[in-house]
């Protein structure tokens, strides 16, 4: 199969790989790129465990082909740290015991990035509503919606 | 037609590890030439918190901060033997085999420390700093740093030790049957409040309390993470899983991850936990094994609960609306 140019920006970033046609951006992160952050559960659209971000927006990589995001700015959870220190939701997950396997983790935490991107105060209702794309089987949920919750207050403390 | 609210309890003994031939585990801790100490194990993190645990075990036991504990658990063809991590046996099983492993690695420890201070072994002990100091005259000590160098590059010995734990195999009694299938029990109790709708079937969990008697709480915050998760896990048993709906029919089986029901994070029942520490005879620091029991106690408080909201005992799980409605059809006076 022909080899295709793809590029984009991964984390602030230029990437550029040659790629087999139709290979997902799961694949070619993770497997070319060797950005193991987001996660392969059912490579089907259903649990969440490859959520990224490609221009602002939640997306599964999963369901997206390299190929399509030439020129795109995608972000992962490996890129969210600042400077070293933790991002207030990586903070928030461990202090909030948010994390058993670990696997739903970086998918979780975009999601949530992006819903406190848009909605910096969001309800409890909000916050599920945003997490409802992504499966765990450890935490019951309630330590994941209470992480999000207290990132959400202190980035609101940071701002005022 | 109506929403009917009912209310069940149900109380669990659950036994910690399994006994079918005899229950080992194995350990092995030795120290690097810094003072850090490595514990090696074949029994599998998958989340729990078996990593955490074992350094504090080790840390404790020999007298050094976590933090200069590594524990190894990646290779079940190298490490030492362990049946495995289920049963809710990782803590106990493994737990008491790094004691042990723990216990002889201080003593050599100890010794080197001893013929670098000329003393006694005996009159030492650890500051739970990384030190080892003279009892009474603490002012006389040596870093572990310091004995871990000496133990290495000067004396020849290995600061090392070995750990095995055998919950042997228990017979059953020619007489009477009886036999010990455990030496440790843990318990829980669970109180789940209810909505059945007696039209379409569909439960709605309210509020789930639950009261786990786990023996000691190694890491209080660790085991309040496993049984808030357990306890939610509970209700996906009772309520939603299920890969062979119609078993032994394949029909409507899920064929994939898609089609396995669970709860999400909008269908959260309110949620209490309640921690009461016994400490167990023969678990390590007095732990027993939370991990599968906390999962088990809401099943049957669900299944209570809907026969005290509609009257129909529902003994096939998951329980499905429709297994209510049919329940519900074959009871009705006609
Ligand atoms: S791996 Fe993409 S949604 Fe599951
Ligand atoms: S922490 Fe294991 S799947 Fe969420």
């Amino acid at each position: 199969m022909a080899k295709v140019p793809v590029q984009f920006t991964l984390n602030g970033s230029e990437k550029a790989e040659f790629i087999d046609s139709g290979t997902t951006l799961l694949h070619a992160l993770r497997d070319k790129i060797g950005d193991t952050s987001p996660k392969g559960g059912c490579h089907q659209g259903t649990c969440g465990a490859c959520s990224i971000i490609i221009d602002g927006e939640l997306r599964l990589s999963c369901l997206t082909l390299a190929e399509t995001c030439n020129g795109a700015d995608v972000r992962t959870t490996a890129g969210l740290s600042e400077g070293g220190g933790l991002h207030p939701l990586q903070r928030a997950f461990l202090d909030a015991f948010a994390t058993q396997c670990g696997f739903c983790t970086p998918g979780m935490i975009m999601a949530a990035k992006v819903l406190l991107d848009h909605t910096p105060n969001p309800s409890r209702e909000e916050v599920v509503e945003a997490l409802s794309g992504n499966i765990c089987r450890c935490t019951g949920y309630e330590p994941i919606i209470q992480a999000v919750l207290t990132a959400a207050r202190s980035n609101s403390q940071n701002v005022a | 037609m109506a929403i009917r609210r009912g209310r069940g309890v149900a109380a669990i003994n659950y036994p910690t590890g399994m006994n079918l031939g005899g229950d080992p585990t194995q350990a092995l801790v030795h120290s690097t030439p810094t003072g850090n100490f490595m514990v090696t194990l074949s029994s599998v993190d998958l989340g729990q918190g078996m990593k955490q645990i074992m350094a504090q075990i080790c840390a404790e036991t020999i007298g050094v901060p976590t933090d200069r504990v590594v524990v190894d658990t990646a290779d079940t063809d190298t490490g030492p033997h362990c049946m495995g991590t289920f049963a809710s046996r990782g803590t106990h099983r493994a737990g008491n085999a790094v004691i042990q492993a723990a216990r002889e690695a201080r003593q050599v420890m100890l010794e080197v420390a001893a013929e670098e201070l000329e003393v006694n072994a005996s009159d030492l002990e650890t500051d739970g700093q990384g030190n080892i100091i003279v009892k009474g005259a603490p002012q006389k000590s040596i870093s572990i740093f310091d004995v871990a160098l000496s133990a290495h590059f000067k004396r020849g010995r290995s600061i090392s030790g070995r750990g095995m734990f055998l919950i042997p195999r228990s017979y059953p009694e020619k007489e009477t049957g009886a036999m010990k299938p455990s030496t440790c029990y843990a318990h829980a109790c669970t109180v789940a409040e209810v909505e059945v709708d007696d039209e379409t079937g569909e439960v709605t969990v309210l509020t789930v309390k639950n009261v786990f008697e786990i023996g000691r709480a190694l890491n209080p915050k660790m085991v309040e993470q496993q049984l808030v998760g357990g306890s939610w896990m509970g209700i996906s048993h009772a309520l939603y899983e299920t890969t062979e709906p119609y078993y032994p029919s394949r029909d409507h089986g899920g064929t994939d991850f898609n089609q396995y029901l669970m709860p999400g994070p909008g269908d959260l029942a309110k949620t209490e936990i309640i921690v009461l520490e016994r400490p167990s005879a023969d678990g390590p620091y007095g732990a027993k094994g939370p991990g599968e029991m906390c999962a088990n106690p809401q099943i049957p408080a669900v299944a209570n609960a809907i026969f005290d909201a509609v009257g129909v005992r529902i003994d096939t799980l998951p329980i499905t609306p429709e297994r209510i409605l049919r329940a519900l059809k074959a009871h009705a006076p006609n």
